[in-house]
């Protein structure tokens, strides 16, 4: 076939020139050299196409054979990917590992999707239904959390001419659809062009909250389903256990982890982690939502610039069954320093820090993939996906071009800040510099569902903190002698939100999650306790007596109250009245 | 292709460590070449960007000497690989693998190409076993596993050199009856520093179970590129096929970036910060994820590499990507050190990322976690309230705040110091700890559940 196969002229790094290829289109995957790397098309200039290769170049040089695969990087999408590890072209991790040991070797494939596996499918549309593009025929239990509802693929409608129960793998045909053009079988597998979102009906405000029992999140930046979030910190401050904490105790029904140019153990640490974890809803493990992209840091860039698309298109065809997914990223700094890496070899001209000058573009329509959506198909369902995106600044310097875009595209910021993480301050979301844009949305959902209360306990509290600040200050010039006695109240009531509600310790079993429920009590405990001793010290109670009462060291530990035995909270309420009556009386 | 190996003629343009080769065929990325010059004698290169028949050689031993018109090249239709044998063990090799003590020639029992290959994050199983160093500042506050990557982040002058050489010395598991290994990867340091450690292996014998690689501060600083790679691939034939634990020290990592950006800047590249190419998080990753573990292996590979950070700042770019990759890091201290704090550990900002995996029961002890985050925060509570006193005068501290002050200093005094031979056990490291925190009230170390008061706390008599 002409133009099919060209040849190598030239080989930089991950950066391979060709020719000979005429009619490849841009992003058209290749397989270079006698090892068939594979690659992609990601500049052509007259005969020249440049290819970003997903492998090592060691060996290739020029006269070696490139040879088109006529189609763009893409995703295969169907049940076996929850539970799957993947490197960020969608290689099967596991897979390899058991097929040619330790190393990843150049040139190998499996299929994304275990073709030994079989699956029960079970129909829910009937012949002579007319069906389009994302509707549902029927429902495979994928584990024991999902149900994998196969589709109707985009783009292709008619009526059910054959469907009924069958048991195969992801290659089987379940159904057949009449249609103008012909009857077309559908299998229970899709292949998707990961750098082209998935179509949606349309786009509606994400308006539902995504807890996920970490306390400085839920109740004073939440983010919502279907919403965006950045985590920026230096190295060391917390981001990837913030992510990790998230993609555990998050309310998404469907997780997609990517590890971006990251430590390998961290990916081992959800590995062996998430099968023993609990989900605290359904009581199954976490690893049964769970799929996971491994792309890091030594493995190739140019499949670490992939893999957050692959994940992206993955999470998006959760969504499409409406589902709600979360998406994490760590760390999208790797992400954008793999383009610029390669765009660099292109000899683009550089803009700011030598990124691209689409680094803006990319990143902001990466996270326009998120959203809150109304599903194609004819049930009019409803989807999200959310993304958080860990950046990893340079020296933490937050005035670089990554956290810059990042920032003007996302909706919640959790910045991290290495003097909290020094204290063991965690998570070391910094308070006073963090926002979330959900806020109002969230208030309210929680004003209705947990207590009436919520909004207002917790802008009492950011105001105790906002406070707390301020005078701190005062206290660095002029010494704690300088405050009022209200002032020491506040200090101590600031300090026991900081210590005992906002610290929370990721690796305590009790500590690691807590409910809204929980929070909230949590909190008030802590505002209740304020409001005792105010009034304690205007009847006349002593600074030190009040704030050296022995009901502080309940609150201290009501943290690690279980969630069966909330009940507690309300003895111990009933401790700080009872106590502070008894240095008055 | 075929397998006559041709000989070039052909060298157009010599800049910096970068030779341009025309006329070449065949030639293939990081490829190995053979430069033989007039006088005979030969030099190493490798190909680092082919287009058409032209070839880009990076030269190992630099390009003194070399003119286009005299030398010869000889494409060796191999990558860099290096002979393997557990003869290794005992031997002192230079940057480009060649034995540089008076022993015999290494028989190999195979080949390896140095770059090695990634592991897949699969196969790996999590670090999660205790290695006491004896230093009480890591094994109880930033404690080491094994296949963990923890460097010590230094600055010129300090003892960092001294700090790794007892760490090699003292490590050991809690467990007997394995094998041990040390490889020892020295890129562009003094003669005297390598002679520190050469001389401190050979006086406690490590030298028997060690690997040398050194590159002197006056040797090609090319070959820093491929020194860590040759000690790492050394590590894992040693870790995954002999079965071996093998702590790697490689230092200083801060010359062979410099290395690196010799390299790059001679490829007229686009530089990133501070003149370090853009990819410098990339290659140096290449050479840190090469620690860790295997599922089903016995061996494995512990790093501690160690780099001197620019005017101490920890935002340099080296230190600031090495921290994005390691699995946590020591940081020594100017001021500690200038006090005669000896080893000048500054605790708060150092980490073990990895720590939690390898403490509490049946792993050291049941308190050690508790023990761990009440120390750190008492610490840092003291040294803030000491910044305060600086400020205000001691006159402006709370009496909470003054036990504070004195705990930290006396932390400092008995936690930190120690002597360079003092090997302390992690039980001593715990008890020091306890001795310390028993200058607080119990009802103020609010991070330690009220089981471990009872038990630990020291009781007044
Ligand atoms: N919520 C938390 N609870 C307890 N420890 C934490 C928490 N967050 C971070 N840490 C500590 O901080 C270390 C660094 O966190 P990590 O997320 O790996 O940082 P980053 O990804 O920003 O480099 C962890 O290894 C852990 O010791
Ligand atoms: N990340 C942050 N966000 C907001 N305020 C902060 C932050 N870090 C410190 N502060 C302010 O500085 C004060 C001192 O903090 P810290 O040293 O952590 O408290 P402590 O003195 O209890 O150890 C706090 O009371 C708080 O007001
Ligand atoms: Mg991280
Ligand atoms: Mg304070």
């Amino acid at each position: 076939m002409d133009g099919m196969k060209g040849e190598v002229i030239k080989v930089s790094g991950p950066l391979v020139v060709a020719r000979g290829l005429s009619g490849a289109r841009m992003f058209e995957m290749v397989r270079v050299g006698e090892l068939g790397l594979f690659g992609e098309i990601i500049e052509i200039k007259g005969e020249e196409y440049s290819i970003q290769t997903y492998e090592e170049t060691e060996g290739i040089g020029p006269g070696q054979p490139v040879v088109r695969t006529g189609e763009p990087l893409s995703v295969e999408l169907g049940p076996g990917l929850i539970r799957s590890i993947y490197d960020g072209i969608q290689r099967p991790l596991d897979v390899l590992a058991q097929d040619f040991g330790e190393y990843i070797v150049r040139g190998t494939q499996r299929p994304a999707l275990d073709r030994s596996k079989k699956w029960d499918f079970v129909p829910l549309a009937r012949v002579g239904d007319a069906v389009k593009g994302g509707d549902i025929l029927g429902t495979v239990q994928e584990s024991a959390l999902v149900s994998h509802k196969i589709m109707v693929p985009p783009g292709k409608s008619g009526t059910v001419g054959k469907i009924g129960p069958v048991t195969g793998n992801v290659d089987t045909e379940v159904a057949v659809i009449q249609s103008p053009g012909g009857p077309f079988g559908v299998t229970m597998v899709q292949r998707w062009p990961v750098r082209d979102p998935r179509p949606t009906k349309r786009k509606v405000p994400p308006t539902e909250t995504m807890t996920t029992g970490q306390r400085i999140i839920d109740m004073f930046f939440p983010i919502t389903k279907g919403g965006t979030a950045c985590v920026p910190g230096p190295f060391g401050s917390g981001k990837t256990v913030v992510q990790h904490q998230l993609a555990k105790w998050a309310d998404a029904q469907i997780v997609v982890y990517v590890g971006c140019g990251e430590r390998g153990n961290e990916m081992t640490d959800v590995l062996m982690e998430f099968p023993h974890l609990k989900d605290p809803e359904t009581g199954e493990p976490l690893m049964e939502r769970t799929v996971l992209i491994a792309n890091t840091s030594n493995m190739p860039v140019a499949a670490r610039e992939a893999s957050v698309f692959t994940g992206i298109a993955i999470a998006e065809y959760f969504r499409d069954m409406g589902y709600s997914v979360a998406l994490m990223a760590d760390s999208t700094s790797r992400w954008a320093e793999a383009m610029r890496e390669i765009s660099g070899r292109l000899e683009e001209m550089p803009g700011e820090e030598g990124y691209p000058a689409y680094l803006g573009s990319r990143i902001a329509g990466f996270y326009e993939r998120a959203g809150s959506v109304i599903c194609i198909g004819s049930d009019d369902r409803r989807g999200a996906v959310s993304i958080i995106g860990a950046v990893s600044p340079p020296g933490g310097d937050l005035s670089e071009p990554v956290v810059q875009t990042t920032l003007r595209v996302v909706k919640v910021y959790w910045g991290l800040d290495d003097k909290l993480a020094f204290a063991r301050h965690f998570p070391a979301i910094n308070w006073l510099s963090s926002y979330s844009l959900y806020q109002d949305i969230v208030d309210a959902d929680a004003d209705e569902k947990i207590d009436r209360m919520w909004s207002v306990n917790r802008k009492r509290a950011m105001t105790i903190l906002q406070k707390e600040a301020e005078l701190d200050e005062l206290v660095r010039l002029v010494g704690i002698d300088a405050l009022s006695l209200e002032d020491r109240l506040l200090m101590q009531a600031a300090r026991m939100i900081r210590e005992d509600f906002l610290h929370q310790n990721a690796f305590d079993d009790r500590d690691t999650y807590t409910s809204l429920r929980k929070q909230f009590l949590l909190l008030n405990l802590i505002l209740r306790y304020y409001d005792e001793i105010r009034t304690g010290l205007a009847d006349g109670a002593t600074l030190e007596a009040l704030l050296k009462l022995n009901v502080l060291e309940d609150i201290t530990r009501a943290r690690l109250i279980p969630e069966e035995e909330l009940e507690r909270f309300g003895s111990i309420e009933g401790d700080i009245v009872n106590s502070i009556r008894a240095l008055i009386w | 292709m075929g397998n006559i190996i041709r000989e070039y003629r052909t060298v157009k343009e010599i800049a910096g460590p970068l030779m341009l080769v025309d006329d070449v065929e065949g030639v293939t990325y990081g490829e190995l070449a053979d430069i033989k010059l007039e006088d005979g004698s030969l030099r190493r290169g490798r190909v680092l960007e082919v287009h058409g028949r032209k070839a880009m050689v990076q030269v190992f031993e630099g390009t003194r000497g070399l003119s286009p018109q005299d030398v010869k090249v000889k494409f060796l239709a191999k990558g860099m690989e290096l002979g393997m044998s557990i003869d290794m063990l005992g031997r002192v090799f230079d940057g480009s693998g060649r034995p540089i003590d008076d022993g015999p020639a290494i028989i190999p029992e195979k080949y390896l190409n140095v770059n090695g290959n990634q592991i897949n994050p699969y196969a790996r199983d999590y670090p999660n076993e205790f290695i006491q160093t004896g230093i009480s500042t890591i094994d109880l506050l930033n404690t080491l596993v094994r296949g963990q990557k923890l460097p010590l982040f230094s600055g010129s002058g300090l003892p960092h050199s001294r700090i790794a050489a007892q760490i090699a010395r003292q490590a050991t598991v809690l467990k007997t009856g394995e094998k041990f290994a040390v490889v020892f990867a020295a890129m562009g340091i003094t003669f005297e520093e390598a002679e520190f450690f050469i001389a401190d292996f050979r006086k406690t014998g490590a030298i028997e179970r060690s690997v040398l690689f050194i590159n002197l501060a006056d040797d090609p600083p090319i070959e820093r590129l491929t020194l860590p790679r040759m000690a790492l691939t050394t590590a894992e034939f040693l870790a995954f096929e002999k079965d071996m634990h093998v702590l790697v020290i490689l230092t200083d990592i801060t010359n062979y970036c410099e290395a690196l950006r010799e390299i790059s800047a001679a490829r007229k590249e686009v530089p990133g910060r501070r003149g370090y190419p853009g990819y410098l998080y990339t290659d140096l990753s290449t050479i840190y994820e090469r620690a860790g573990r295997i599922k089903g292996k016995n061996g494995s590979i512990t790093q501690i590499p160690v780099l001197t950070m620019p005017e101490d700042d920890k935002t340099h770019p080296i230190p600031d990507l090495t921290g994005y990759i390691t699995e946590g890091q020591i940081i020594i201290l100017r001021p500690l050190h200038t006090q005669g704090i000896y080893p000048p550990v500054d605790v708060l900002p150092s980490l073990s990322r990895l720590k939690d995996k390898g403490i509490g029961a049946g792993k050291t002890r049941e308190d050690h976690s508790d023990v761990m985050n009440q120390l750190y925060a008492a610490y840092a509570q003291g040294k803030n309230a000491r910044e305060l006193a600086v400020v205000l005068g001691e006159s402006a501290l709370t009496e909470e705040d003054v036990l504070f002050v004195k705990f930290s200093d006396a932390f400092e005094d008995r936690f930190v110091r120690q002597g360079e031979y003092e090997n302390r056990t992690i039980e001593e490291s715990l008890r020091i700890g306890w001795e310390l925190l028993g200058m607080l009230p119990p009802n103020l170390l609010k991070r330690v559940r009220d089981e471990f008061i009872e038990r630990y706390y020291p009781k007044t008599s």
